[in-house]
């Protein structure tokens, strides 16, 4: 077919990818600044978020769906991000910010957006009053609405550690569990706490538009752990060297989805386009989970020895594979390892081959870090942050993103389940560590950021 | 790479029969698609049609054609699916 240079194989392999292989692009995020929207009342400038939230993304879940249909491209989720609501709602009056989390909610709704991340504040040098606000309100805000995501950096490799902060969310988190104790804990699902947080992450529960953004951008993640999956199984025989071209190549066809989708958004809404985030980023669909790409690889069960490193040269093959895709790669870019949102992992976990442990080493060679992980729920608030500052520390000494979100599941134990159905998944809680942390964390202040040289 | 493609690229897939062509292009044509061009071939052993056609005259959007493409491939034991060029442009070419 000389009119259209393409090959048969090439257009049956696409045609395969997004039929039987669950490509598609999970989320065109829209992240909106509400720099604007600060008033001294706070019902005003809630007022002011929900018109502007409404007025820009007016259009976006319609043009999600009008690009779903002409292109064939499945888009599971349309989202927004918005200013970290500290920043915001800081100018106001008032001793918490439950009010401007319900606006954002409403927002959502009227948009037809199932998640709006950016009730958020950056903290990782120190708290302003706003921010103490904020993550004060945090857990009422979570249990009273439903599409609201929250976020809080607590470090960064510039910044070092606040682990007064660290300290803190280890009660919020707790507090959000109590909170929510009636739907196994469900406001812990929605946050997320970071070590060096991106401005520009399009993926759920930790996307906010940072303050370097512009007005109003596009930005889009792509999926497809199926389509690389199948790519790895079609190579039983290929070494190493050879596999990672293979998952290279993978991920650069998927990328380029991302980048038509994102640029045909950006058209249509007339806004600019930001970044694909080139994550892998698992569903609890059968076959579109990272674990069992590392297991395609040559393992009995991810978490068992070699995992790290499996899973080090898939992240960097991805990285790769799908720079050359975009023009503008961003996010946070890499394999994700949420537990409850990929059902290998949740049978290593349920096998007991994946541990707590093992799930911390993994997290320095990927994105983003120990997601969706299910603990006790007598499990001590400063157990949750001493783990929080472990994460953090790998973060800020390797220079990358890092993210915990725990879920102490209220009233469970070790061999028991936490269901929150849909993307969120389900997750066996995993047993952590019962010795005590307390006198660390107590201590708080920072751990100051580390040197940038002496690299060994 | 134009930007203002308004071409689909129709793939049929199954075991060869008569009349496979004539009934695929009978959708197409009832819904004001033309056809550009077509290719035929064995992919294993399936047989593996190719066509690529032009909306820009279409009288039914991308998804309502989809549906009568899956509606005949039924009726024909295949499996028929159409796609926006642009897809196959931004996979395989930079």
């Amino acid at each position: 077919m000389r009119s259209v240079y393409f090959d048969p194989e090439e257009i049956m392999e696409t045609v395969k990818m997004v039929q039987m292989e669950n490509l598609d692009i999970r989320t065109i995020t829209m992240g909106i600044s509400l720099r604007d929207c600060a008033h001294p009342e706070l019902a005003q400038s809630a007022r002011r978020a929900y018109e502007k939230i409404c007025r820009l993304a007016e259009k976006l879940v319609s043009v999600g769906d009008a690009l779903e249909r002409e292109y064939g491209i499945p888009i599971i989720n349309r989202r927004i991000s918005v200013t970290p609501i500290a920043l915001v709602a800081e100018s106001s009056a008032g001793d918490d910010y439950v009010l401007m989390a319900q606006a954002l909610d409403r927002a959502a709704a009227t948009v037809g957006v199932n998640f709006i991340g950016g009730f958020s504040a950056l903290v990782e040098k120190g708290f302003t009053h706003g921010d103490r606000i904020l993550i004060d309100s945090l857990p009422e805000a979570l249990a009273v609405t439903e599409r609201v995501c929250a976020s809080i950096n607590v470090a960064s490799t510039r910044a070092g550690i606040n682990m007064t902060a660290v300290g803190r969310m280890g009660e919020i988190i707790l507090a959000c569990a109590k909170a929510t104790a009636d739907r196994d804990g469900l406001a812990c699902a929605k946050l997320v706490v970071f070590c060096n947080a991106v401005e520009d992450n399009p993926f759920m529960a930790g996307a906010f538009h940072g303050i370097g953004e512009p007005e109003c951008v596009i930005n889009v993640g792509v999926s497809g752990p199926g389509a690389v999956l199948s790519a790895v199984r079609r190579a039983p025989q290929a070494d190493l060297g050879e596999l990672a071209a293979i998952i290279k190549r993978s991920a650069f066809k998927i990328t380029r989805m991302g980048e038509l989708i994102g640029r045909r958004a950006s058209e249509r809404l007339g806004v600019p386009f930001g970044i694909v985030d080139l994550s892998l980023a698992p569903t609890p669909a059968k076959g579109d989970s990272v674990a069992q790409i590392l297991e395609a690889m040559g393992l009995e069960r991810v978490g068992t020895h070699g995992s790290t490193a499996a899973l080090a040269m898939l992240n960097d093959a991805v990285k790769k594979g799908g720079a050359m895709a975009s023009s503008h790669v961003g996010g946070l870019s890499g394999a994700f390892i949420p537990v409850s949102e990929d059902l290998g992992m949740i049978e290593a976990a349920q096998a007991g081959t994946l541990t707590l442990d093992k799930l911390e080493a993994m997290t320095c060679v990927c994105s983003v870090g120990l997601d969706m992980i299910a603990v006790p729920g007598d499990t001590p608030a400063t157990t949750l942050a001493a783990i929080i500052a472990d994460e953090a520390a790998i973060g800020m000494i390797n220079r990358k993103t890092t993210a915990v979100r725990l879920i102490p599941a209220p009233g469970k134990t070790v061999g028991d389940f936490v269901e929150f159905g849909g993307l969120l998944g389900r997750a066996p809680v995993m047993a952590v560590h019962r010795q005590s942390s307390q006198d660390f964390v107590r201590r708080g202040g920072r751990i100051p950021a580390p040197i940038q040289a002496l690299n060994n | 790479m134009s930007d203002k493609s308004n071409r689909i690229i129709v793939t049929v897939v199954g075991h060869d029969r008569t009349g496979i062509i004539a009934e695929t292009a009978r959708v197409l044509a009832d819904a004001g698609v033309n056809i550009v061009d077509i290719s035929q071939t064995l992919l294993g052993e399936f047989f593996v049609m190719i066509l690529l056609a032009d909306v820009t005259h279409a009288s039914v959007g991308l998804d309502a054609l989809k549906m009568q493409l899956h509606a005949k491939a039924q009726q024909l034991g295949l499996k028929i699916d159409a796609q926006h060029e642009d897809v196959f442009k931004f996979m395989h070419r930079v």
